[in-house]
């Protein structure tokens, strides 16, 4: 296991994209440090750079400037252990569930026993699914293959990038939970971008909020207490996200 | 083919022989015989061996060019379409070579691969090619950026990316512009074959016409036509069994 700290390291990682007449900084010295079983939660107004910080940290965006080091090593390109879930779920329209669910495994010559395959689809209740296609899925439905394939590559660091943000309350909610039942019974730290206040005050032990004006953190709020699924009723749960709301709310 | 594909064949069917028979009955004239004596001789000239050698040399053409144009349109339209520089050095080329009428080019072709097989085939696999080619490489352009992502992440290579993502998201293309190259290449193959040859459906309906045989010549015209059917058929149940996912 890695040492607190060490485990995952952005130091001074600045993005700059450039189109043939100008030049759009998105992300401008970032530093951020994960320790092992940690979830971070990053929040910004639209256009913050959110994404692109975890596509970088997940080694499939190049840095103009700074480095993501994932246990001491410069990342450069992605990593076995750091599985990512996209905002439409980066799900296979042309290959049933069964075959998105192994596609990671079967790319990186993983072995994987049917028992394993399993307790996956039971963990996040997707059984009797393998023969659809994602197009016969319902959102949550197609959320949870997607982090079913994320988890079956047994993953020390989760990247999600708004995985919930195209559900309904109720199933996001569901969601959420499972996220977190998932996180309490395995090894493995997660960062979830998202663009919900209650979410990140849910799901982060740590809230990194971005600047879209400076392009860089704006604050680090700490959350003690998240976990449980009763945290959604705690009156701090509350003061927490009116207090994120106000950062939040200050820079739009 | 579903029960209400046939249904629809049949009832088009009955609608063309009625069709065609009221209107050999308005002409009057030879050149439209009544439908019925053209089934008669269709009998007549499946019985006879020399009526399949035609047959038999008009599919090989067809299915040789529309071979070859898959085998060499697909793979360079997934490598242009998944390649932006290279995209963009060859997009004069196809921009300029894709609207010339390569039908024109039948002599200069006839001259350099002689009027057997081979020059025919050319000429075939060098029309379907084009269209092929640029509804694999257009196919090809529209994958979503999330999808690339997603595959990199799960630890694909360039490799995988063609065999995972950029064939299954083309394959539907591929399919659809082989359906239309059979109209084509069919159209093309009766061109060819009027020429300098003595075997296949097109010399088969120009030497009928010649001998004032109308009969026989709309048995050839038919037959040509359920070659085309056939093989639109073929690329249409393929697509189905190999895109189920495009149909949901």
């Amino acid at each position: 296991m890695a040492t607190s700290g060490r485990f995952l390291s952005v130091e001074g990682l600045s993005k700059t994209f450039q189109s043939e007449n100008q030049t759009k900084a998105v992300l401008e010295g970032i530093d951020l440090e994960l320790a092992f079983r940690d979830c971070l939660a990053v929040v910004g107004p639209s256009g913050c750079g959110k994404t692109t910080l975890l596509l970088a940290i997940a080694g499939l965006l190049t840095p103009t400037l700074g480095t993501v080091r994932f246990k001491g090593n410069p990342l450069a390109a992605p990593e076995r252990r750091i599985a990512l879930v996209l905002q439409h779920y980066g799900l296979f329209p042309w290959k049933t569930v069964a075959a998105n669910i192994t596609l990671g495994a079967r790319l990186q010559r993983i072995d994987v026993s049917e028992k394993r395959l399993a307790s996956v689809k039971k963990e996040l209740d997707i059984e009797g699914l393998d023969h659809l296609y994602p197009a016969q899925l319902s959102g949550g439905q197609r959320q949870r293959v997607a982090l079913a394939r994320a988890l079956l590559l047994n993953p020390l660091l989760l990247l999600l990038d708004e995985p919930f943000a195209a559900i309904d309350t109720v199933t996001r909610e569901r969601l959420q939970n499972n996220l977190l039942a998932v996180f309490a019974q395995r090894r493995f730290s997660f960062i979830i971008v998202t663009h919900n206040i209650e979410e990140a005050v849910f799901l982060g032990q740590r809230i990194v909020v971005l600047d879209n004006g400076t392009h860089g953190i704006k604050t680090v709020m700490e959350n003690p207490g998240m976990g449980s699924v009763h945290y959604r009723n705690d009156p701090v749960f509350f003061e927490r996200t009116r207090q994120l709301r106000g950062i939040l709310e200050g820079l739009e | 083919m579903k029960r209400r594909g046939i249904a629809v064949y049949a009832a088009t069917i009955i609608l063309i022989y009625f069709a065609w028979y009221a209107l050999s009955l308005l002409l009057g004239s030879n050149i439209l015989p009544d439908p019925f004596k053209v089934f008669v001789r269709g009998f007549e000239e499946i019985a006879t061996g020399a009526f399949w050698v035609h047959v038999e040399a008009s599919i090989l053409r067809l299915f040789a060019g529309l071979f070859f144009a898959f085998i060499l349109a697909v793979p360079a339209g997934l490598i242009l379409g998944s390649n932006e520089k290279l995209d963009r050095l060859f997009a004069p080329l196809i921009y300029l070579g894709y609207p010339i009428p390569k039908v024109v080019l039948m002599p200069v072709i006839f001259v350099l691969f002689g009027l057997g097989d081979t020059g025919k085939i050319v000429l075939l696999t060098m029309i379907v090619f084009f269209q092929l080619l640029i509804t694999t490489r257009d196919s090809a352009r529209k994958i979503d950026r999330e999808i690339t992502y997603s595959l990199k992440s799960l630890g694909g290579t360039r490799m995988d990316f063609f065999l995972h993502v950029v064939w299954p998201v083309s394959l539907p293309g591929i399919f659809t512009s082989l359906r239309i190259g059979v109209g084509t290449a069919v159209a093309v193959l009766f061109l060819v074959e009027s020429i300098a040859t003595s075997e296949g459906l097109g010399f088969y309906i120009i030497d009928a016409w010649g001998r004032a045989e109308y009969a026989t010549m709309f048995v050839g015209i038919i037959a040509l036509s359920i070659i085309g059917i056939v093989m639109y058929e073929i690329f249409e149940l393929l697509e189905r069994k190999f895109c189920k996912w495009k149909n949901l």
